[in-house]
């Protein structure tokens, strides 16, 4: 186990250096140092001496990945990519653009984010199973086919619609909880109930539906006919032994996600203003600002990782016949 | 069987029960969708949003409009705006009078006022400033006992637990001096902050260049190193005594004393840049960028730009009054109800990120923010047109008493041509004529119309409505492209547009020669379904010519590199005033500040040497009859060659409660929010009369979830049963 561990985090590193030189030549490719600096100085009064020194006093007037100037080693430390990219490996993020610590604004805005995240994540995994193992107990009858029918016109729906309407409903017509805003401690509260509500429904279709299919595979085979012969309830069948066993798909997709909650969600944050590190990214996008993008991009990156490894844990823990060599 | 019943109820009642708690919690106070929990719902503050987080708040480095809303409150310049009076007028903010600038010619020698420009070599602005005004609390004037400031040599072990300034126990304040200019105007040119008015000032401020490269040097030679400006004497701005300095301009340059009503020429505190020099403060955004110290009527008390930021009335505040010199339109909108009473008005004002409209728009309708704009989506539910044409409230504003505030901007949208393009460019006759038919073709009226709802105005030349220069009605339209009827002004119909065409050598679009079409390209920064159809449109308005228009849409980095380069054709681009000055539009076009080759704000790189000459005589003269003579003459030239298609002056509309006061749209001032007057308690009244929440989706989706559940715990017993 600790030798797979020890491969699977030795195999990340070179994975995250891809994904940082990814980024780096994306990034680099429609943006110029020249553009970043003429869009932080803004449009007026820009001359080509201040954006010569913003260059400058950022770290961007040098070449992007081989400074043919430099002698030795120099020729690829001293570039723009090393220069803003190896002290990431150490999770030292440096300042934005805007001067403000991206460490910090991490910090900060974690809470929040998993704020949403995490009830979303746990409250919709409980209402998915529970919604698709009804439709397995009522397979074949007119509940399950409506329940379907509905799962498909929920995923048919766009996230967005969900989350407007319920704006307009909750908040706005009917005024049972603020429209958007964030607070810290208890009075947070009244602002997770609308982002997380509608989270959940928008995911009702889609999970349920997946979680139907891989019950309704397990519902067929000998064991739960064993089951079934031994004289378990319908219930008994359900949630401890079918369960059990689809919980390997389950967890493939479920565990995951787990360490990139902490990402947060892009469009739910911005509607609802949750100060999260969802909207985070959209915004050092929207600003150009690369040191944020490719932090929240190496984040990222290092979460779906650890989120993998989890995966491959939790494997061996539903299923003792997995082994991790 | 009881189990298999209950576990879907117990999971609706967890997955609801958070719901039930958050409104109950929220029922504690006095509407469950109140966005301010645990506020004081008596407090005299004013609740307003902002859309997109500040990237500065350095006096040195702050220019957007979203800085500057904070900014101006908590920085004081020498000068500001009159809140009322009109045409906009420049009074002392801390200065005790509006400074005069003393010529002096190359040797030294004074000379008198009318001097003319070409012997003026340099103008000496002597400030002196008001006495008593004080710095906000902050712990960077924080003295002990012995007289030594507490936290000017903090270790890590004293920062351990300083996360924001409320951590620091102690805080001071000192009298603001002549020299605390002098650091900021040193200040705009440090290589660190990149100031935004750097490349500009140092055309102008004696020695201001010469510094910004000394500065960038002793940077280079000691990355690490804090620089002191106190050990880097700038020619160009001297203290004269603790309560006077002097700034020292090359030549002639009336518009200055403008720049000295901004932020950029306010007072920075050199404790200030000590205290958050130090090691570790910048890893927690304690910086003089995220945490002004200022002298202004408001401090910055709550400074997260990720959710809030607040402001509170700085006790230390120099005791300004509020303006009894208004005219009597003035008097009759209750603007002079206040007057002689100590602003700031109000104790605070809280600011939420509100980055979507919806929600904004929501917000101001249930009453939690005072004022908001009117986006696209809700005009019609905001605004409706009176017979005759004027802009009000609609019906369901005026129940809640929401007032509509309209003004035209100080700004300009227009089509640029590169005079620079072999096609359209040039200064040429039949260049011109095809400019003038392309000026006609393209209805702006229209537009103003269809995609503006009619927040707009036609323009007429470079000079927005509002500032000097600009001439009303029929005697101040652009004879090239509209024609007088009475007193109505009409654009020119397209047989004229057809003509000038065909004298440009495109009779119906094609080339007399050749017999080709006429391709033109507009680039643009445009895009989405919204951009779509005006395009659409743009494309619409040259098929009335038989010319065929190439829409080339590209994003902000591209188009700007293509109007450096001049690779552009046509492209679409506007112009905020920085100042009430023609020479803030005129600058625009000309020939020395030609984007290509100088990467100045000549956009279109028109280059007419009448123009340009005019232009030098416009700008160093004073307002009056003579000036006015210079600018007809140049707008003459300007519509004549059409290097622009001057599309419109952009009409703001934005909606207050009756619970907000003291509302006069002022394009210039930045400092208004401490005229600002509030009722709290008809705001809470109206808040708790518009919030009451409505209950019975709550039963009827507990209904309907038993409605569901039912038939299936139903269904599932028959099951179990049938089984067995």
């Amino acid at each position: 186990m600790f030798a797979y561990l020890l491969r699977r985090l030795l195999y990340a590193i070179p994975i995250l250096i891809g994904v940082n030189l990814l980024t780096f030549a994306l990034f680099f490719v429609v943006n110029t140092p020249g553009d970043m600096a003429r869009l932080q100085l803004g449009a007026k009064h820009v001359t080509p001496e201040a954006i010569e020194r913003w260059k400058y006093e950022h770290g961007y007037d040098k070449p992007l990945l081989l400074n043919k100037a430099a002698e030795g080693s120099a020729q690829f430390t001293d570039t723009i990519f090393f220069k803003h990219s190896a002290a990431m490996f150490v999770f030292e993020f440096g300042k934005g653009d805007d001067g403000r610590d991206i460490g910090t604004e991490i910090r900060n805005r974690m809470g929040p984010s998993l704020a949403i995240a995490l009830p979303v994540f746990v409250i919709g995994l409980l209402v998915n199973i529970t919604f698709a193992l009804l439709m397995v107990f009522f397979r074949a009858t007119y509940l399950d086919l409506w329940g379907v029918v509905l799962c498909v016109v929920l995923m048919s729906i766009s996230g967005l619609f969900y989350i407007i309407a319920g704006q307009y409903f909750i908040a706005s017509l009917w005024k049972l909880l603020p429209i958007s805003g964030f607070a810290g401690g208890i009075n947070g509260l009244p602002f997770i109930v609308l982002p997380v509500l509608v989270s959940v429904v928008a995911g009702i279709g889609g999970g349920s539906r997946w979680y139907r299919t891989i019950f309704i595979e397990e519902i067929g085979k000998d064991y739960v006919r064993t089951a079934r012969a031994k004289g378990l309830s319908e219930l008994r069948v359900l949630f401890r032994h079918v369960l059990k066993n689809g919980m390997i798909p389950i967890l493939t997709g479920a565990v995951v996600v787990i360490p990139t909650l902490f990402m947060g969600s892009l469009i739910t944050e911005s509607f609802f203003g949750i100060p999260g590190l969802g909207s985070y990214t959209i915004d050092a996008i929207q600003a150009q600002d690369f040191a944020v993008v490719r932090a929240m991009v190496f984040l990222g990156s290092a979460l779906y990782i650890v989120g993998l490894i989890l995966t491959d844990l939790s494997y061996s823990w539903a299923d003792p016949r997995v082994r991790l060599q | 069987m009881t189990r298999l019943g209950t576990f879907p109820l117990g999971t609706i009642l967890y997955a609801t029960l958070p719901f039930l708690l958050a409104t109950g919690l929220a029922g504690c106070s006095d509407s469950w969708n109140t966005p301010y929990p645990g506020s004081d719902k008596g407090a005299n503050a004013v609740y307003s949003a902002f859309s997109e987080r500040p990237k500065h708040l350095d006096p040195a480095r702050s220019y957007a409009s979203n800085e500057v809303e904070f900014t101006g409150q908590i920085y004081e310049p020498p000068l500001q705006y009159h809140f009322l009076k009109r045409p906009y007028t420049l009074i002392p903010l801390t200065a005790e009078t509006v400074p005069k600038p003393h010529f002096y010619d190359a040797t030294g020698k004074l000379l008198p006022d009318d001097a003319p420009s070409a012997a003026i070599a340099e103008s000496v602005y002597e400030i002196k400033i008001r006495l008593g005004i004080r710095y906000q609390p902050h712990p960077a004037f924080a003295r002990d006992a012995a007289g030594r400031y507490r936290y000017h040599t903090l270790d890590a072990a004293a920062l351990a637990d300083k996360i924001t300034l409320t951590d620091f126990a102690y805080t001071g304040t000192r009298e603001l001096t002549a020299g605390d200019y002098v650091y900021q105007i040193k200040r705009l040119a440090h290589p660190g902050l990149s100031s935004p008015i750097f490349g500009l000032m140092s055309e102008h401020i004696v020695g201001l260049k010469q510094l910004g490269a000394t500065l960038q040097q002793a940077a280079r030679t000691r990355p690490d190193a804090v620089l002191n400006l106190n050990d880097f004497p700038l020619a160009g701005a001297e203290v004269v005594d603790r309560t006077t300095y002097r700034i020292r301009i090359k030549g002639k340059y009336p518009q200055f004393i403008y720049w000295l009503a901004m932020p950029f020429f306010a007072p920075v505190p050199w404790e200030a840049e000590v205290f958050y020099a130090q090691p570790g403060l910048a890893d927690r955004n304690l910086t003089l960028d995220w945490q002004p110290v200022g002298t202004g009527p408001f401090y910055l008390a709550e400074n997260d730009p990720n959710r809030r930021m607040v402001l509170k009335k700085n006790p230390y505040f120099h005791g300004e009054t509020y303006p009894a010199d208004g005219d009597a339109a003035d008097r009759q909108a209750g603007l002079l109800a206040d007057a002689g009473k100590t602003l700031p008005l109000v104790d605070e004002a809280i600011f939420s990120l509100e980055k979507e409209t919806i929600p904004y728009w929501s917000k101001f309708m249930q009453g939690y923010y005072d004022s908001s704009g009117i986006s696209s989506d809700s005009f019609d539910q905001a605004v409706q047109f009176s017979a005759r044409g004027e802009q009000q409230p609609t019906d369901s504003m005026r129940d809640k008493n929401i007032h509509l505030i309209t003004t035209v901007a100080a700004s300009i949208w227009y089509v640029g041509f590169n005079m620079l393009d072999p096609v359209v460019g040039g200064l040429g006759e039949d260049r011109r004529k095809l400019r003038q038919a392309l000026s006609i073709a393209f209805d702006y009226d229209e537009f103003i119309s269809i995609f503006l709802n009619g927040r707009g105005i036609p323009a007429q030349g470079p000079i927005p409505p509002g500032l000097f220069g600009y001439v009303e009605g029929v005697a101040g339209l652009n004879p090239y492209v509209y024609q007088a009827r009475g007193k109505q002004i009409m654009r020119r119909p397209l047989a004229d547009a057809k003509r000038l065409l065909a004298e440009a050598g495109y009779p119906n679009g094609r080339h007399a020669k050749t017999g080709e079409p006429l391709v033109l390209y507009f680039d643009t920064m445009a895009s989405g379904p919204d951009a779509k159809s005006r395009l659409d449109w743009m494309k619409k308005q040259l098929d009335k010519l038989g010319v065929q228009l190439v829409v080339r849409g590209t994003d902000y980095n591209r188009f700007q590199d293509k109007i450096l380069k001049g690779n552009a054709q046509l492209f679409e681009w506007g112009w905020n005033a920085d100042y009430p000055d023609p020479e803030n539009f005129f600058f625009l076009l000309y020939g020395p500040h030609k984007k290509v080759g100088s990467g100045g704000e000549n956009a279109a790189n028109y280059d007419n040497p009448e123009f340009n000459r005019l232009f030098e005589q416009m700008k160093d003269m004073d307002n009056g009859p003579a000036r006015q003579e210079v600018i007809d003459a140049m707008l003459e030239i300007v519509r004549r060659d059409a290097p622009w298609i001057y599309s419109y002056y952009p009409k703001s509309f934005g909606l207050r409660h009756g619970w907000v006061h003291n509302v006069k749209p002022n394009l210039m001032a930045n400092n208004t929010l401490k005229y600002r007057r509030v009722d709290p308690a008809l705001r809470a009244r109206q808040r708790e009369a518009w919030n009451q929440p409505v209950l019975w989706p709550i039963a009827l989706m507990l209904g309907g979830l038993v409605v569901v559940i039912a038939p299936a715990a139903i269904a599932w017993r028959r099951r179990e049963r049938t089984t067995a």
